[in-house]
């Protein structure tokens, strides 16, 4: 029974991970421009990509050993994850912005964004899957009738450190305070010397940054790539960092770490496929009783 | 040489025209006030100014504002502030509520050169403000009308600015904060700041200033010394009660 447990547990955070890593991106986006990004469950898409074919790239034209090429995907993919993001809000947002378009057009834009996203994969790269390579030896380690693999122990690891990470970028660093000055009042920031733009800039590399981190980690764990990876992913993500409190990243990661645990729960008591129907009704219910999540703070203190 | 000037300026929100051309300086040291009723077009004048990108910034026409001879309307604002050192404190305050009284000092030294050892202008705010000492590390949003308008002063001036705008810094204080306010910004320009200010407390404001312009509906309609304006029966009539 304890090991059940702990096994749960484990596999909670485990698939918690991805989430938070995505629900950070969608909660610093919409600190900073209350623009809910539709298109990041699909820029985590782009990232497994780009991760596979950069590690492919290494592994077969460098012929570098697995752990090399990991340690190089990681921050080769994070890089140039948040290049595509950027250029996102460079190409889609930003010209809608200039124009002081209504926030409707803009989510409606990233809708759009997201959906060319999977459909450019579809047209450039074909429906077959793609089988993502083997970077480093799983182990399984089985103590005391617990199973978990060293992958299972990096990706819970990292999607913490991530988060520390991200929490003092946000809390201490003088970008961070800029990101949460510009959720509050807009207005007042230029009057500090302080260009918006490249503050969103930011906003938009870490977030994208951190999809692609997740895009690996993802491929990792479950290798099959295919074009829509994202899209269910990505709003079950846009879901949690909702239901923590959107604009808040210690929401977003909690978030994401109480619908991975819903979800693992449900599975260990109920059919499967009863998963995201039970999993989504808690979230309703959470929402319902407070409305503005668990870290939301009425509309003032956002990020 | 001038450090601010404003030429035949002509101003636009949308379809309406704010400011029918108007024109004024200010020298490098002066206390220059703007009054006027309100939707006179005082704080057009200063949104022009610190050029504040849409939906706040009004559209320049025709005209053109200079400083120090140069025509500054292709400025980006952040720009204004980082190059030119010229702060607004905008009417309302706008402190960053969710950030401490801390952070928003901290957050305003954003553009200036981080080689720079802030703790000495910090403490200046503090000796400045002695109530926004006492409660650095508070949310902003919990301090007082009147302390977060001392805030949204000490945050201007750690930009670092050698020349203050403020827009009606007096509403909604306590007649003694008011003059504590007015006497620390004789104080400041007695260091060397210039001071464009702009208040419909023209009483108030004309005393304190060196120099003082009279808006109303968009032109300026009476210019000079503040003694003399006060001395203005037209002013007097309009603006002071009397």
């Amino acid at each position: 029974m304890l090991a059940t447990t702990i096994q749960n547990i484990i596999n909670a955070l485990q698939w918690g991970s991805f989430y938070a890593l995505i629900a950070l991106g969608y909660t610093m986006v919409y600190g900073v421009l209350t623009l809910i990004n539709f298109a990041h469950g699909d820029i985590f898409m782009v990232g497994a990509y780009i991760a596979f074919f950069v590690a492919t790239f290494i592994l077969s034209m460098l012929g570098l050993p697995g752990w090399i090429a990991l340690a190089l995907t990681i921050p080769l993919t994070m890089i140039l994850t948040s290049a595509v993001g950027v250029s996102l809000e460079r190409v889609a947002y930003r010209p809608l912005r200039r124009k002081g378009a209504h926030r409707l057009y803009v989510v409606i834009t990233a809708l759009m964004c997201g959906l060319i996203l999977e459909h450019a994969n579809l047209a450039l790269l074909g429906a077959s899957r793609k089988a993502f390579p083997a970077l480093i030896t799983e182990h399984v380690y089985t103590i005391g009738g617990v199973t978990f693999t060293n992958l299972k122990v990096a990706v819970i690891f990292t999607a913490i450190l991530s988060f520390v990470i991200l929490h003092w970028i946000v809390t201490k660093t003088k970008v961070g305070m800029a990101m949460r000055a510009i959720s509050y009042d807009k207005f007042a920031v230029p009057l500090m010397g302080i260009p918006i733009d490249s503050i969103i800039v930011i906003t938009f590399a870490l977030g994208s940054g951190f999809a692609g981190l997740a895009g690996i980690l993802f491929a990792m764990s479950y290798p099959v790539l295919e074009p829509y990876m994202g899209a269910l992913i990505g709003w079950k993500a846009f879901i949690a960092a909702v239901v923590g409190g959107i604009g808040d990243i210690r929401g977003a990661f909690l978030g994401g770490f109480l619908l991975g645990a819903v979800e693992i729960m449900v599975v260990a008591f109920f059919p499967s496929t009863y998963r995201d129907l039970i999993a989504f009704t808690v979230l309703l219910v959470i929402l319902s009783l407070k409305p503005t999540g668990l870290f939301g703070i009425a509309k003032t203190t956002k990020i | 040489m001038t450090l601010l000037a404003v030429e035949n300026l002509v101003v636009k929100y949308g379809n309406i025209q704010a400011l029918h051309g108007i024109n004024f300086h200010v020298n490098p040291g002066e206390i220059v006030t703007l009054i006027g009723a309100n939707g006179a077009g005082k704080t057009t004048s200063l949104y022009a100014i610190t050029r504040l990108p849409p939906p706040e910034a009004p559209r320049v026409v025709s005209g053109d504002i200079l400083f120090e001879g140069n025509s500054i309307l292709k400025t980006p604002p952040s720009t204004v502030v980082k190059d030119l050192k010229l702060a607004l404190v905008p009417e309302g305050r706008h402190i960053f509520g969710n950030l401490t009284v801390m952070e928003n000092l901290v957050l305003a030294t954003y553009a200036r050169d981080q080689k720079i050892d802030f703790s000495k202008e910090y403490q200046r705010i503090f000796d400045l403000f002695p109530r926004l000492a006492e409660r650095k590390d508070q949310r902003s949003e919990s301090l007082s009308g009147g302390e977060q308008q001392m805030l949204a002063v000490g945050r201007a001036l750690m930009t670092g600015c050698t020349f203050l705008l403020l827009d009606e810094p007096s509403m909604g204080l306590a007649p003694v904060l008011k003059y504590d306010l007015f006497r620390t910004l004789k104080r400041l320009n007695e260091e060397g700041m210039t001071i464009l200010l702009i208040e419909q407390n023209a009483n108030l404001a004309l005393h304190l200033a060196h120099r003082g312009y009279v808006l109303d509906t968009g032109e300026i309609v009476a210019e000079g010394t503040a003694e003399k304006l006060l001395g203005n029966p037209e002013v007097k009539k309009a603006y002071l009660g009397g």
